[in-house]
């Protein structure tokens, strides 16, 4: 009350002539002071509250079971992390490479694959990044798994070289006394993330082994080679990493940390554990075999060698990627940006266009059949608009699988239509007529399932334009056909526009019809996506090819908002 | 009033309606119209007054009978090629075109020309005084000016004949008594003949040059309004148009066109018979408000009277509405006008009161 008679006295000072603060130019006021604005919010936020109350049951439902899946299923279109995750060093030492002039990867990238692939060989997540290259070449899949194969006899070499300089190397033991120690904390952190990257877990846990600081400054690649080693054993195959031996790769990291000039030199000043072996090591370096690992890689399969294939490698390594979206519209990533795709790999574009032409197709021929049948029922005497009606709503308590089974009964060759067809002499017994697993098949099966869709929203408009407006346009001299056409067709258009966005939306994303009785010819995008979800298991793809459906409807959506005015849509009264 | 259906404009013929095949809706009809006329069709709401409007249209077709405009017999012919104008209750004008479009539209489907159409739809605007208006769309017009359009309409082809089915039923009062009085105008201006459909009986009572009173598909009276008000020829057309006191009772005294009836309270009254033809008849007297006299020097000193209570005055500005128990009926009305030297009643007052006798209509049962 205070403020409000502050308030008063302010205005009524500064300008005589208001009568009110009601007249002020600020904020409409309450009568306790506080702005109207803010108390009508209050008063409100009670009821608002009630709503929400009433329909977070609902709410909740739509965001777990509709909201939360789908967002994640569309996020997958542009999800691109396996290459990363899978080989993280072998795409940091990719950067270099341009792969502009006909030149393979050198040695360092063929080096990280060793370790990556290895990794990833070890914890059987080779053969995934393999499916997934292979969506975008082929050929890629069959590489990864024969090389994860056969990367521990690229290892083994070394092992050997290493084993023959000193018996030590033979045991695990060796290594372990040889790396123990402390200060590498943050290196084990390191591998543990890349570890949980890789496979998409956390890796977390003691793992019996803690790495020297001192050894890992001295021999860094061993270091790395037995911490990833120490992490796996520990924490997946849950062994004790003391009694284990390791793994190949960590024989080929001390090699090459070994074969570096400067770490014989560093290693006359070390004095700690495992000192005698590693000397032994470094005294037999001149038998140590050439390091190769490129044409290693090239024996175990020659792929390694293609460029092209260095090529889908690097321009998929980023997190994310644009390559689903671009293969959904038959279009590939090049090293130098975007081109189409062969012309026999050329697919989406084709299926999208067929599916908006059908669904099209479809929503004409509802318009044709429905349209009479919904006057009718809006304008016959009630108790036969009842049964008319209970006619048009039979086949929504039939199951559509049964319906759709019974449309391949009707229009197989050997079906009734046929038979009644050729019976009655239209069609020749040799040329039956073709009505199944085609286009055709699904434009009469779909325009029969999707009828009701397009009459009830016909019949509720019409229901509300008053028979007088026909009189009306009779009256004034018009027949029958102009009266129908100048006045009442253009006052049932809202119920057509209704029925057809029904029809339509409903047609574009249709599953079952076309695919039971479409063949090869009949069948839409959403049984693509269908294939790529359960057979394909491209998900990525499929969730590519559903944000564009899902774009498309909406743009048509909109479009159709421009054009007709959602507002001129009724569903009822 | 017509020597035979040729001379009338409109003329129906022993017309009969039925729906269902088992109960007629129009019975008999015989109705001619004059051209030029203006004929109000007033009845309570089913009894047949609009099945007949909508077969003179076109929309119902008569189960017998027939009816003839211009003395041409138009059962066959349909609603589009009889020419006739209609006002349709709800108005029915169309919403996806504008004022101007909705007027142009019997024209159009007349193939008349664009430069012709234009200055029939714009005097047939200047007409209902909405000549600025043909842009707009019905949706955005009041009641009263929709209204107007629904009549230009109705006129802009210039047909002889304009029927209206009860258009002023969703107006105000106000805005209605001003239509009544400009449709009636128009109509007498531009000769045309009209037939009204309403169930209000003022509204039948202040346009019309003739009214047929409907009930159960007949007519039961057709007569100017004058006439009708003041010699109804039964009980319901005297209870239908206007207020109307009713007392039954026997007669026990005729002669000429005086009789006495003796009430069913054993009071006698004088009254004229109208359709009573003997002593013993039984009737209802019906008596005009405004017409019992309350002065008895103004009556005649052998007239007989009866005493009555007043039960209840109220006040309506310019008339007085007093409520009696008289005779053993508890809502005897008696108007008087508001002048300087009217007595207001108060309730619980005994009065006496009588009546001319050529202003108590003896009627049947």
């Amino acid at each position: 009350m205070a403020r409000a008679n502050s308030r008063l006295l302010k205005t009524n000072t500064s300008d005589g002539d208001r009568m009110s603060d009601t007249t002020n130019s600020g904020p409409m006021l309450a009568a306790d002071g506080t702005p109207l604005k803010t108390s009508l919010a209050r008063a409100l936020r009670r009821q608002k509250l009630r709503a929400l109350m009433l329909i977070a049951p609902l709410l909740a439902f739509v965001v777990l079971t509709f909201v939360v899946p789908i967002g994640s299923m569309l996020f997958r279109s542009v999800e691109n992390q396996i290459v990363s995750g899978t080989l993280p060093e072998t795409v940091e030492a990719l950067d270099a490479w341009h792969g502009q002039d006909d030149t393979l990867p050198d040695e360092t990238v063929f080096q990280a694959l060793f370790f990556d692939l290895f990794r990833a060989a070890e914890a059987k997540e080779h053969t995934k990044l393999g499916s997934r290259l292979n969506y975008e070449r082929t050929g890629l899949s069959s590489m990864f798994r024969t090389t994860g194969r056969g990367i521990d006899d690229i290892g083994e070499v070394f092992q050997d070289w290493l084993e023959d300089a000193d018996p030590a190397f033979k045991d695990g033991i060796t290594w372990y006394e040889m790396l123990s120690g402390t200060g590498g904390e943050d290196l084990i952190q390191e591998r543990r993330a890349l570890w949980a990257n890789m496979v998409g877990e956390g890796f977390a846990g003691d793992i019996g082994f803690t790495l020297s600081g001192e050894i890992a400054a001295l021999l860094p690649q061993t270091a790395a080679a037995y911490s990833d080693w120490a992490i796996y054993t520990a924490v997946a195959d849950e062994d004790v990493v003391s009694e284990e031996d390791p793994w190949e790769a960590v024989y080929a990291a001390l090699a090459l940390d070994l074969a570096r000039p400067e770490t014989a030199f560093a290693l006359t000043s070390y004095t700690g554990v495992g000192a005698r072996p590693l000397a032994n090591a470094i005294a037999a370096l001149p038998s140590l075999p050439q390091i190769d690992f490129r044409a290693a890689f090239i024996e175990e399969n020659d792929g390694w060698g293609n460029i092209e294939n260095w090529q889908t490698i690097k321009i998929y390594s980023p997190d994310y990627t644009t390559g689903y979206f671009l293969n959904a519209i038959d279009m590939e990533k090049g090293l130098e940006g975007v081109n189409a795709r062969p012309e026999n790999q050329q697919l989406y574009i084709k299926l999208f266009v067929r599916t908006m032409i059908m669904s099209l197709i479809i929503t004409g021929s509802c318009i044709f059949l429905g349209y009479p049948v919904a006057w009718l029922l809006a304008n016959l005497p009630v108790r036969s608009a009842n049964v008319l009606m209970i006619l048009v709503l039979l086949p929504f308590w039939t199951s559509l699988l049964v319906r759709t089974s019974a449309w391949k009964v009707l229009l197989q060759q050997q079906g009734v239509i046929n038979d009644i067809l050729v019976w009655l002499g239209f069609v020749d017994d040799a040329n039956r007529l073709i009505l199944m697993n085609n286009s055709t098949g699904t434009i009469i099966a779909m325009t029969h399932i999707l009828l009701p869709f397009m009459i009830l929203p016909l019949y509720s408009v019409m229901k509300t334009i008053p028979p007088s407006y026909l009189r009306a346009a009779k009256s004034l001299g018009a027949t029958n056909w102009t009266a129908f056409w100048r006045v009442y067709f253009p006052q049932s258009v809202p119920g057509i526009g209704a029925g057809s966005i029904l029809v339509f939306i409903l047609a574009i994303g249709y599953y079952i019809t076309p695919e039971i009785v479409g063949g090869t010819d009949g069948v839409f995008i959403s049984n693509r996506i269908a294939y790529h979800i359960s057979s394909s298991l491209n998900w990525g793809l499929a969730a590519a090819l559903g944000s564009i459906l899902l774009a498309l409807v909406l743009a048509l959506y909109w479009l159709y908002d421009r054009i007709v005015g959602i507002d001129n849509v009724k569903l009822g009264g | 009033m017509f020597d035979t259906a040729k001379d009338a404009f409109v003329a129906f013929e022993h017309v009969q309606k039925s729906y269902d095949g088992e109960t007629l809706v129009v019975k008999d009809l015989n109705l001619q119209i004059g051209q030029g006329e203006f004929l109000t069709m007033l009845g309570p709401s089913g009894s047949g007054k609009t099945t007949c409007l909508m077969m003179l249209a076109g929309f119902e077709t008569a189960t017998h009978g027939e009816i003839l405009l211009q003395g041409r017999p138009i059962n066959n012919i349909p609603p589009h090629k009889r020419g006739i104008g209609m006002v349709f209750q709800n108005y029915a004008l169309f919403p996806h075109m504008s004022v101007a479009e909705n007027l142009a539209f019997p024209l159009e489907v007349r193939g008349m020309g664009k430069s012709e159409r234009e200055g029939k739809i714009k005097r047939a605007l200047d007409m209902v005084q909405m000549g600025d208006f043909g842009g707009r769309r019905p949706a955005q017009l009041s009641g009263g000016q929709q209204q107007r359009i629904a009549l230009a309409r109705a006129l802009v082809f210039e047909p002889e004949l304009v029927l209206m089915d009860e258009p002023l039923g969703a107006l105000d009062k106000q805005l209605r008594e001003h239509m009544q009085f400009e449709i009636t105008n128009l109509a007498h201006r531009l000769g045309i003949t009209t037939v009204y459909v309403t169930h209000d009986q003022t509204e039948a009572l202040t346009m019309s040059d003739r009214v047929a009173v409907f009930d159960d598909g007949r007519i039961q009276q057709l007569d100017p309004p004058d006439v009708l008000y003041e010699q109804p020829q039964n009980s319901f057309v005297a209870q239908f148009i206007g207020e109307n006191n009713t007392l039954s009772g026997v007669v026990t005294k005729i002669s000429g066109d005086r009789c006495v009836v003796k009430l069913d309270s054993g009071d006698e009254i004088d009254a004229r018979p109208v359709n009573v033809s003997a002593v013993g008849d039984r009737t209802t007297v019906s008596i005009r408000p405004e017409r019992v006299e309350m002065d008895k020097r103004r009556l005649s000193p052998d007239a007989h009277t009866l005493k009555g209570e007043v039960l209840e005055f109220i006040y309506m500005g310019d008339i007085f509405r007093t409520r009696l128990r008289v005779a053993g009926s508890e809502d005897f009305i008696i108007k008087t006008r508001n002048a300087p030297d009217q007595k207001r009643l108060t309730p619980g007052t005994q009065i006496e009161i009588g009546w001319l006798p050529e202003d108590c209509r003896a009627l049947d049962a």
